[in-house]
């Protein structure tokens, strides 16, 4: 895979990944909205690595950088009335400290 | 930056009237908001500082302005009308737009691809993610809180409420655009428009049918 020196380590998921989403409520700029945590997901895609949005949100540098997955979540397992069919989906960017497999 | 805010107190001196010239009031004064002044104030201390100049203040805002769905919709139509582009748009969007000349300031451009069995749909729940050098400013709806938190939970009510009604079959797609994506919809190729050329396809691709909240316009029968 791609070395990415920078980063903090080797990214551990890959398309196609079951993984749900952590539960923890830490003080601050966090990048994962409350509604998603503790629910399950598959990674749609890797998309790199990044900045880490909840250092930059303090005027720090953002590094080591964190890798970036796209998570594709059923709506029927994010919302328990959700009016729609099963097949609809919902995508969001996860950093990957805030997964975990599942 | 870094001098001690009391010995330089007498520099702050901004006391004056902020001049506006984006008034579009009917009478001739009205108030700054709190925010408003405080963003004025803050160019100008910038400004007084070096850290950027007027010109380049005018320049980036000449930039933003420059920038509207006339620059997605050209996409979309090349996309529609060029098989082997849409192949490199779907791919890698931020490179494929990088060579018309697009840049996407610093983020990652997902395009996204509206079929008879998909329906794509974007949102940005934390803020107002948009892909701005693309599509040029949101609309206000698109920055609301109902739209925040409705597009996500209850995306087919908040499609019908703007007219777009799905059969079931078809999967809604929400993308909330939280990091550094920005994502931007291709909707379907109205039937219809065969043999039409880029420039003629690309008015029918309107802003909302790059943020997926409607299709793209039908040609006139």
């Amino acid at each position: 895979m791609t070395e990415i020196p920078d980063c903090i380590a080797e990214k551990r998921y890959s398309s196609g990944d079951t993984v749900q989403i952590i539960v923890a409520f830490p003080p601050g700029h966090r990048r994962i909205p409350d509604y998603i945590k503790g629910k399950k997901g598959v990674i749609e895609r890797y998309c790199g690595a990044f900045k880490n949005p909840e250092e930059l949100a303090y005027g720090f540098d953002g590094e080591p950088k964190r890798h970036l997955y796209r998570v594709r979540f059923k709506q029927t397992e994010i919302w328990d009335a959700y009016d729609g069919p099963e097949h609809d989906t919902l995508d969001l960017e996860v950093q990957e400290h805030w997964l975990k497999p599942a | 930056m870094t001098s001690n805010p009391g010995e330089n107190s007498d520099n702050y001196d901004h006391d004056h009237e902020v001049l506006k010239y984006n008034d579009d009031s009917a009478h001739d004064y009205d108030e700054m908001g709190r925010y408003e002044l405080m963003s004025e104030a803050l160019k100008e201390l910038l400004i007084e500082r070096n850290v950027v100049s007027a010109s380049e203040v005018r320049e980036y805002l000449d930039f933003m302005d420059s920038r509207g769905e006339h620059v997605g919709a050209e996409i979309i139509a090349k996309a529609w009308t060029d098989p082997d582009f849409k192949r490199q748009l779907m791919t890698d969007g931020t490179a494929t737009v990088a060579g018309m000349g697009v840049t996407m300031a610093g983020a990652e451009l997902i395009v996204v691809e509206n079929t008879d069995d998909i329906h794509n749909l974007v949102v940005c729940t934390l803020c107002s993610c948009y892909p701005r050098t693309i599509l040029g400013l949101p609309p206000d709806w698109y920055k609301s809180k109902v739209y925040r938190s409705r597009a996500v939970h209850e995306p087919r009510a908040v499609l019908r409420e703007f007219g777009t009604i799905l059969a079931d079959h078809v999967s809604v797609r929400v993308h909330d655009s939280n990091a550094d994506m920005r994502y931007l919809v291709m909707p379907k190729r109205p039937v219809g428009t065969e043999g039409w050329n880029i420039l003629q396809l690309a008015e029918l691709v309107t802003r909302d049918s790059m943020i997926g909240i409607a299709g793209a316009q039908q040609p006139p029968v």
